[in-house]
């Protein structure tokens, strides 16, 4: 785990970017813990930090393209592929990312029709 | 063909003969009523009170309908006796009305308390269309109202007065609000609320007398206590109307008494309603009547696969931003357990109560979503014990269109007119239904209270294949309420926050349509008294600035009236350079764009820069464009330059539903095409004409005339009158164009430019109140409301993470 930040750099329901080395990094304080995925919206390469939080969902601040946090993946099969995942946990006032541990899950794995089937 | 009399037009009586046309019948249909108007929605009278909606918003079967499926009616026309010997009914205009089958539908009237002096002028009660048009033309602006009663129909009807403007007090005889409805904890809860709203509560107080010469000047109560009014609504209950029955010489006790079959002592005389007495129960709620209608459709059409066994009382109180459910049995005999929940400061209270693991009650204040579970647990009787974990709380459904999806067929949607998913589902398909307005033409679902409109929608978007969503009913499925609901809302129970409406009337969660809504909401109502949200905003709006494709930002400072000087050019070009302005740019609003500049470099551009925010990121006021006027132009009859900065310089920083673009032009050749605009000040010879609502976007519209004035100040101020009511009365992302459109611009005068002094005085200071309020935006750039608000963070973990890479 690499120490990234501390909590209050990050404000409630809010996103934050950080480079780290290569990586652009995009960490989100869920209130109850902090959320770390890739800063970068698989559709338009979109800035994710800047988007609106909605619960465990942000939304891409360019063309409203929604990601859940916690998995990646696009919600309501709407964008074309996940965006990477990263594990975080708070210790000591301070947001540590593994940055070893980068998931991406399938995106086709959750594209099924979200419409109810009455 | 057997001729059918039925004595009543309100809701049962109609409803039960549109479930006789439903089953096919060989009757001839006439229907009496005592009031002059066709059926309507005696439970929206409320609304009507109000002012939410018209008479004609709650006709539910206007003359057609009773044309077209060949019923006479005959209205105003009341029906004086019933002989039974020769099977006639006699009508007060003397004809003899001869009968096969009769029903009675007679409902009820306003229960009269014995208190002194109700004869007087002024002393209301509230039951029909006419009562509610008397209370209208009584209940103006700063009129004393009492309303006497403090259930269901009473607090509705003080809301409605006190909407109207009047002040409202409701004594109360009973220690609790609504106590047949109500614990005295839940009276508290309600309490509490309704005097959130500015109404007056007074219990327990036993009215004596209504005091006045004539009319009323006051009412005294048991205690001996005075307090002043003007105007007495009493609203303390009601009484069947029996006496027809009783004359005729029908078993009536309270009511008319009728079996499982809503057979009276007669077989051939039915009743239904109000005015009905089953197993020892009266009625005074719409569902239960529903159900006696279907009930009698089937018995009298010679069907007896139907058979009304009764109801568990329900209620539920219409006051917007006031949630009340109640259901079942309330009250503590031996052997009843309860859970309950409370919290005072969002103002939720829950208790069930539970006998042998099935709900034998329910009270909901403060939040009422989940009624339709209780509804469904009462009506089944369901075994609660897999469900003990949830009785206060669902869990929560995994999809919001999920929640209809598990629903069964047998699922009742609509607990007014009783209709279910699977009706639903069936009509939809038979009649290729594609609007919530056709379903509730075809089903009656959504046609009474509204609360199922919601879950109507959802199977509707489900099963519909082309469903047309009706424009912007509810701001969004996360607060499923109208703009001018949440306005109320959040005025009434005095929310100050994004969160705490989220959390008291949405999904806690919100999303990026309701949150930038709520948050103007918030900002306009309590326009500085309140917590600001920077997590509900849009990224503009936390940054103002404008986010482009690649993650940059654009800057645009403001130039009034689009004039500027060459110190400014200067420094603009200064900046362009310094942060490597990669395209700088002449606006069509008269202004100069900074594009591809870096959130970081923000507050530095700004102070830089020396020039305010011109809020072309943000929903608020863009600018307004102006021609040279009479300064050089050789045409210019006006001085539309200075008069247009001007406008500027009032109207700047504040924010608005939609952009607000204004061009102001000294002459009718309209250079700086204000006709065109949000709001356009075009000047003539002697005068200006305001005009608003213009558009060149993607639609284009010319904009209407507000009002032609002589003074360049008279102008500026009908600007300012429509600025502010567009502010207060537009729906968030509602451009000035479309405003006009919804509301037409007669009205937008009325309630503008032509609205009593008061009213005007009234949208000008509080203009005046948000203007003062307002602040440049860019002035963050010294006292950023976050460390962090424009500075990328620095990993502090970088040097760890390199050494790591190396070993």
């Amino acid at each position: 785990m690499t120490p990234i930040t501390q909590v209050e750099n990050i404000p409630l329901l809010e996103g934050r970017s950080v480079r780290v080395g290569e990586l652009d990094l995009a960490i989100f304080n869920l209130g109850d813990r902090f959320a770390a995925i890739e800063n970068k919206c698989p559709h338009r390469g979109g800035p994710l930090c800047d988007g609106i939080v909605s619960g465990t969902v942000v939304v891409c601040p360019l063309h409203g393209w929604r990601f859940d946090l916690n998995t990646g993946m696009p919600v309501r099969a709407s964008a074309p592929d996940c965006v990477a995942t990263f594990p975080a946990r708070v210790q000591d006032g301070i947001v540590f990312v593994d940055l070893t541990a980068r998931t991406v899950e399938q995106a086709s794995a959750s594209n099924g029709d979200f419409s109810p089937r009455v | 063909m057997k001729r059918l009399v039925v004595v009543g037009n309100g809701m049962a009586g109609v409803a039960c003969v549109e479930q006789i046309l439903k089953r096919g019948h060989d009757f001839e249909i006439s229907i009496f009523g005592d009031e002059t108007h066709a059926n309507y929605n005696r439970i929206l009278l409320s609304s009507v009170l109000a002012g939410e909606k018209t008479a004609d918003d709650i006709v539910l079967n206007d003359v057609n309908w009773y044309r077209q499926n060949g019923i006479r009616a005959r209205l105003g026309v009341r029906v004086e006796w019933v002989d039974r010997e020769r099977r006639i009914a006699l009508t007060g205009d003397g004809a003899e009305e001869p009968f096969d089958k009769l029903i009675l539908a007679t409902g009820s009237s306003a229960f009269i308390p014995r208190i002194q002096g109700v004869d007087k002028d002024n002393v209301h009660v509230f039951r029909t269309l006419d009562d509610a048009r008397a209370l209208i033309a009584k209940g103006c602006k700063g009129v004393r109202a009492v309303v006497i009663g403090g259930g269901l129909l009473g607090l509705e009807a003080a809301r409605g007065l006190q909407l109207r403007g009047c002040e409202v007090t409701v004594v109360h005889l009973m220690e609790t609000l609504m106590e047949r409805q109500l614990d005295p904890m839940g009276g508290a809860y309600l309490r509490r609320k309704i005097e959130n709203l500015g109404i007056r509560v007074m219990l327990p107080a036993e009215t004596r007398a209504v005091i006045g010469n004539g009319h009323v000047d006051g009412l005294r109560f048991a205690s001996g206590e005075e307090i002043e009014a003007d105007l007495v609504v009493i609203a303390a209950g009601i009484k069947p109307n029996a006496d027809l029955a009783r004359a005729a010489g029908l078993e009536v006790r309270r009511g008319i008494v009728v079996d499982d079959y809503l057979q009276t002592s007669d077989p051939d005389i039915f009743a239904v309603g109000e005015c009905t007495e089953h197993r020892g129960q009266t009625f005074g709620l719409v569902a239960p009547l529903m159900e006696q209608g279907k009930v009698l459709a089937a018995a009298i059409t010679g069907n007896r696969d139907l058979a009304f066994t009764g109801a568990a009382p329900a209620a539920k109180l219409k006051i917007m931003g006031v949630e009340i459910f109640s259901a079942g049995a309330i009250d503590e005999p031996a052997g009843v357990e309860t859970v309950s929940y409370q919290d005072a400061s969002l103002g939720i209270y829950k208790k069930v109560f539970l006998q042998d693991n099935r709900l034998r009650g329910v009270i909901l204040v403060g939040d009422a979503s989940d009624e339709r579970r209780y509804t469904n647990w009462l009506r089944d009787e369901t075994d609660l014990t897999p469900h003990r974990k949830h009785l206060l709380f669902p869990p929560a459904p995994a999809d919001d269109g999920l929640e209809v999806a598990q629903m069964p067929d047998s699922e009742v949607i609509c607990g007014c007119n009783g209709v279910n998913k699977g009706a639903i589902i069936h009509a939809i398909h038979e009649h290729g239904i594609q609007t919530l307005a056709d379903l509730k033409e075809h089903t009656r679902a959504a046609s009474s209270c509204g609360s199922c409109k919601r879950l109507c929608q959802q199977l509707l978007r489900a099963v519909a294949p082309e469903f047309q969503e009706e424009t912007r009913t509810t701001l969004c499925s996360c607060v499923p309420f109208s703009y001018e609901q949440l306005r109320q809302i959040v005025r009434g129970q005095q929310l100050k926050s994004v969160q705490e409406v989220l959390n008291v009337y949405g999904n806690r969660k919100g999303c990026e349509v309701c949150k930038p809504a709520l948050s103007y909401m918030l900002d306009m109502i309590w326009c500085g008294e309140h917590e600001e949200d920077r997590s509900a905003r849009f990224i503009n709006d936390r940054v103002h600035a404008n986010i482009q494709k690649d993650g940059t930002f654009s800057v645009v400072p403001r130039m009034r009236g689009g004039v500027t000087s060459p110190e400014e050019l200067r420094r603009i070009a200064d900046v362009a350079e310094k942060y490597r302005v990669r395209m700088v740019k002449v606006t069509g609003s008269q202004r100069i764009d900074l594009l591809g500049v870096k959130k970081a470099d923000l507050p530095k551009v700004w102070a830089d820069l020396g020039m305010p925010s011109g809020q072309a990121y943000t929903k608020g006021v863009r600018m307004v464009k102006t021609c040279v006027g009479t300064d050089f132009c050789r045409f210019g009859v006006q001085d539309s330059t200075h008069a247009g900065i001007e406008l500027e310089r009032r109207l700047e920083n504040l924010y608005t539903p939609h952009k607000v673009k204004m061009g102001a032009v000294g002459c009718p050749r309209n250079c700086a095409e204000a006709t065109v605009k949000d709001i356009g000040m075009v000047g003539q010879e002697g005068s200006w004409q305001v005009v608003v609502g213009g558009a060149a976007g993607k639609s284009v519209r010319k904009a209407d005339l507000l009002i032609t004035v002589e003074t360049t100040e008279q102008a500026l101020e009908a600007c300012e009158l429509f600025f502010q009511y567009y502010r207060e009365s537009a729906n968030y992302l509602e451009r000035t164009y479309d405003f006009a459109e919804r509301v037409g611009i007669e009205t937008i005068r009325k309630e503008t430019v032509y609205a009593p002094d008061a009213v005007k005085a009234g949208l000008l200071e509080r203009l005046q109140r948000s203007k003062a309020m307002s602040k440049d935006a860019w002035l963050e750039r010294d006292a950023p409301i976050h460390p962090t608000q424009f500075v990328p963070l620095e990993a502090i973990g970088t040097a760890a993470l390199s050494e790591t890479q190396t070993v």
